[in-house]
């Protein structure tokens, strides 16, 4: 029993490391700089912070706007993620794909396309619904579908269809079959997926700030002003303390709810559209024309110049913009984005694999349970904490020998492989979980080493989702800007800060660029997702 | 074991990439990272942007190579600078304005500067500094512009004042970014500070009760709710910058179609300054020297939309023409920002945000 609990413990070790350097002593370290103002322990100021009433109707607006937006996520996502995996038809691959490109677009960008659709002069401005919640909370279920069709669609995939038609032999109807077999398989991982979703939405910070009209304030958006306009860091303190609570306890609740049910895996093969699968169909439509119509403002914004239509915008990429708006053309920002985002990608699976693996390997003891759980949670906790907070916390802690890192080329890929692992390691526990242990065991019996036993019994398993996971790293660190924004050296500026950039800088020219960079980033996303779909399909072979 | 092979072949492949990936880190540590007598850090804000003539004309002058390292906005970076004070992250900072001046001499950034100010440069000292640490390198206005052909094509007249935006003429018109996330939004609300005093709040309850429309940034009220931004903006009057109409000038023409109100503008600057700590204190005051000597002040307007500080600077001929400057803009000493700027925010914030 010590051995395992050594074997876990040295499994465990990278992944331990890189989240204590790069995640908790940066952010202990900027809320050490709030209850001790002065040099000396002094919680009054962070106290007073919790006391206000503001800050009870900014918890409170930053939990009602994340559970909307959860909800709405997963309410529109299960159905897309049921037609777009369990059933066949045309371009069904280019669809998949396509719904994931929303959830790496640059908030700023999205920002402005929502704006265009829902301002007053916009098509949809009819509706009312600029700088009112309902547009916070749209804006947050466009981001975040993707998430719900994609780790919910992996699991769908793989459930033995056996059980359900066993199910409807017997009489049960769809809804009946639906509601008693294939949900309570399903949901472990819908509640990976609602609470990795909630996190997302809990820590938006652009869409919050363009489409609520900075009417609305969230804890994320609060310790933003606290930080930066007022630098008042107790407050930021006790609102990242608050924050990080709130996180903790919803993980904690999370976990209860994803009770494991073993997934028995059988390759199942789509079938046809049925008339039975109207409502899914007709949903999965609503939700691609949701999905496409801010995308579409903005392909069409990218091909006006003065008013004619022209690529005018798109050959200009090449160019550093109307004088010199950036410091390289945009084109070379697209290389880099590419390589920062094949290094985060790397990193993420190294260290998400690691954390899975420990995460899910059969525990012998209650005590080994709980360190495995604990474990599993601490790798979402990056995900609930501010990029404001954990951007001047790198700044202030990783300022001296052996980690003077602050300025090193790799601490971009690091930053966002920490924000993708959360994703990765949601992608892939599920998955492991699944695995019967005794095959592991009867492998061993045979006489396999772990490494053979690895690669005979999981890796067949997780193959699939180890891509998929691929998928989404690389996604989420070509879209991330919030802790790139920080850290980002002027040389090697990546495509989201480009496109901010752009939009900072006056000239017609310039704002042309940046919807031509928006798309050309949209379209880039979109190829690899196809991509990763494409290999899936020369793998399901090998099963 | 099949599945084996797919597997390794992405992995190889992987590799391979972050190969590329590995090349680019190595071009970037020919120069070791840690800061060396042989290079120049200049820490400033994402707008910074100076045409590579000039950076290498500075490297050849001064022998520095120049490392260029921006973070946020003209806010994030002060807070940057201030949290890093025991420990810069560079040499110089470039970049932050007078509404955050206040901020960065108290939790001591800067050092002394110990470089002489060129000619028309005291004007925009900040008062309880003299310009001894910060140099004032550029200044500009923040100032509300009309889409003068929305207004022509109805047979309206413009408004021209801070009162005219209260006038239920122009309900509905105005769009401007908030205090609470933007700079200029920020020297809006102190705009009126300047020019109501006191009764500041009582100006802002009738702008935002005639219909006044608050966003988030600079870029989101420009581009997407003003009518001359290029998007389908529908209002005629927005807050932006002295400099603006130089922007709206459409091809083949030689007006521009927007105008900056002259008696609505608040004056920024931008300040320049070498780091207490810094590793190299003296390729930092040649920097700094270089900022404000007359082949970079000539070039501020071009690559940064401002004013040169320095007298005698020839202006680009778009700028002589289109980008008029306001005589008597509304100015306040930093050191009240200092002291007011949060129960400013915050009363704002109570006002704007309901």
């Amino acid at each position: 029993m010590t051995r395992r609990l050594l074997g876990l413990t040295a499994l465990a070790l990278v992944p331990l490391l890189v989240l204590t350097a790069f995640f908790v002593v940066p952010v202990s370290g900027m809320v050490a700089r709030g209850f001790w103002p002065e040099g000396s322990f002094d919680p009054g100021g962070v106290l007073e912070v919790l006391t206000r009433s503001r800050t009870l109707r900014v918890l409170g607006f930053t939990l009602w706007s994340a559970a909307a937006g959860t909800a709405g996520s997963v309410l529109l996502g299960l159905p897309a993620a049921y037609a777009l995996h369990r059933t066949a038809f045309p371009l069904r691959r280019f669809l998949r794909a396509a719904l994931l490109v929303p959830f790496v677009l640059p908030t700023v960008v999205v920002g402005v396309a929502f704006r265009q659709l829902l301002g007053e002069g916009g098509p949809l401005g009819g509706l009312g619904l600029d700088g009112t919640p309902a547009a916070i909370v749209l804006g947050l279920v466009f981001f975040n579908v993707a998430v719900v069709i994609r780790v919910v669609g992996s699991a769908w995939e793989a459930l033995d269809r056996r059980a359900e038609q066993a199910a409807a032999t017997l009489g049960a109807t769809p809804v009946h079959v639906f509601r008693t077999v294939t949900l309570p398989r399903l949901r472990p991982a819908i509640v990976s997926a609602a609470s990795v979703v909630f996190l997302f939405c809990a820590t938006a910070f652009g869409i919050v700030l363009t489409l609520g009209g900075t009417r609305y304030a969230t804890v994320e958006t609060e310790i933003y002003l606290l930080t930066v306009q007022l630098f008042d860091l107790p407050g930021a303190a006790a609102l990242s303390v608050l924050q990080l609570a709130v996180v903790v306890g919803l993980l904690l609740a999370a976990r209860r709810a994803r009770t494991t049910v073993p997934v028995v895996r059988s390759p199942s093969t789509p079938r046809r559209l049925r008339r039975s699968d109207l409502l899914p169909a007709v949903v999965t439509v609503l939700l691609l024309g949701y999905v496409a119509l801010p995308v579409a403002a903005l392909v069409l914004g990218s091909l006006r110049v003065d008013d004619t239509w022209s690529l005018a915008n798109y050959r200009a990429l090449a160019t550093t913009g109307d004088r010199q708006a950036l410091p390289v053309p945009v084109t070379e920002a697209l290389l880099n984005s590419l390589r920062t985002a094949v290094d985060a990608t790397w990193l993420a699976l190294l260290v998400g694999v690691l954390v899975a693996v420990v995460a899910t390997r059969r525990s012998r003891s209650r005590a080994e349970r709980r360190v495995r759980g604990l474990l599993d949670g601490l790798f979402m906790l990056p995900l609930g904490v501010s990029a404001v907070t954990l951007g001047f916390g790198l700044l202030i802690t990783l300022d001296s020998p052996p980690l003077d890192l602050r300025d090193h080329p790799l601490l971009v890929p690091l930053a966002q492989a920490l924000v993708a692992l959360p994703l990765v390691v949601r992608v892939l526990v599920p998955v492991l979980a699944g695995v019967d242990d005794r095959q592991r065991q009867a492998a061993a019996s045979l006489g396999a080493g772990p490494l053979r036993t690895l690669a005979t019994v999981d890796l067949p398993v997780l193959w699939k989702p180890l891509l998929a996971g691929a998928g989404f790293a690389f996604a989420v660190s070509l879209g991330e800007f919030g802790a790139t924004s920080f850290l980002a050296r002027e040389e090697f500026p990546t495509m989201p800060i480009v496109i901010f950039r752009l939009l900072g800088h006056p000239g017609a020219m310039n704002y042309g660029m940046a919807l031509a960079a928006s798309v050309v980033l949209a379209a880039a996303t979109a190829a690899v997702m196809l991509a990763v779909d494409r290999l899936r399909v020369s793998s399901v072979g090998a099963f | 074991m099949r599945p084996i092979l797919p597997v390794l072949l992405a992995a190889s492949l992987t590799a391979g990439c972050s190969l590329v990936g590995g090349s680019s880190d190595e071009a970037a540590s020919d120069r070791p990272d840690g800061p060396t007598p042989d290079e120049v850090v200049l820490v400033t804000h994402e707008s910074f942007s100076l045409p590579k003539p000039l950076v290498r004309q500075f490297e050849r002058e001064s022998g520095f190579d120049l490392e260029i390292r921006p973070a946020g906005d003209a806010g994030a970076l002060t807070t940057k600078l201030a949290l890093t004070s025991d420990n810069p992250t560079g040499d110089v900072a470039f970049g932050v304005d007078n509404t955050f001046a206040s901020r960065a001499l108290d939790e001591g950034v800067f050092a002394d500067l110990d470089v002489d100010l060129p000619e028309g440069a005291g004007d925009f000292v900040v008062p309880a500094d003299g310009g001894e640490r910060m140099a004032p390198v550029d200044h500009g206005h923040v100032c509300v512009n009309v889409d003068v052909t929305w207004f022509e094509e109805r047979g309206l007249t413009p408004p021209t004042s801070l009162d005219d935006l209260t006038d239920p003429a122009y309900e509905g018109l105005f769009v401007t970014p908030s205090a609470l996330s933007s700079s200029p939004g920020l020297a809006f609300l102190m705009t009126t500070v300047a020019a109501y005093g006191e009764a500041w709040p009582d100006y802002w309850r009738e702008l935002l009760g005639n219909g006044t429309k608050v966003v988030d940034g600079w870029s989101d009220a420009y581009y997407t709710d003003f009518t001359q931004g290029g998007g389908d903006g529908s209002r005629p009057v927005v807050l932006s910058y002295d400099s603006s109409p130089a922007f709206t000038v459409p091809k083949g023409t030689d007006t521009s179609t927007t105008r900056a109100l002259l008696d609505t503008c608040f004056r920024q600057v931008e300040y320049a300054g070498v780091l207490a700590g810094a590793d190299n204190p003296e390729g930092g005051r040649a920097l700094v020297e270089f900022l404000l000597g007359e082949d970079v002040q000539a070039a501020l307007p071009e690559s940064m939309y401002v004013f040169p500080v320095r007298d005698g600077v020839d202006l680009p001929p778009a700028w002589a023409e289109h980008a008029e400057q306001p005589e008597d803009p509304f100015t306040l000493d930093p050191a009240e920002i200092a002291a007011e700027r949060e129960g400013w925010l915050e009363q704002w914030r109570d006002l704007a945000t309901g």
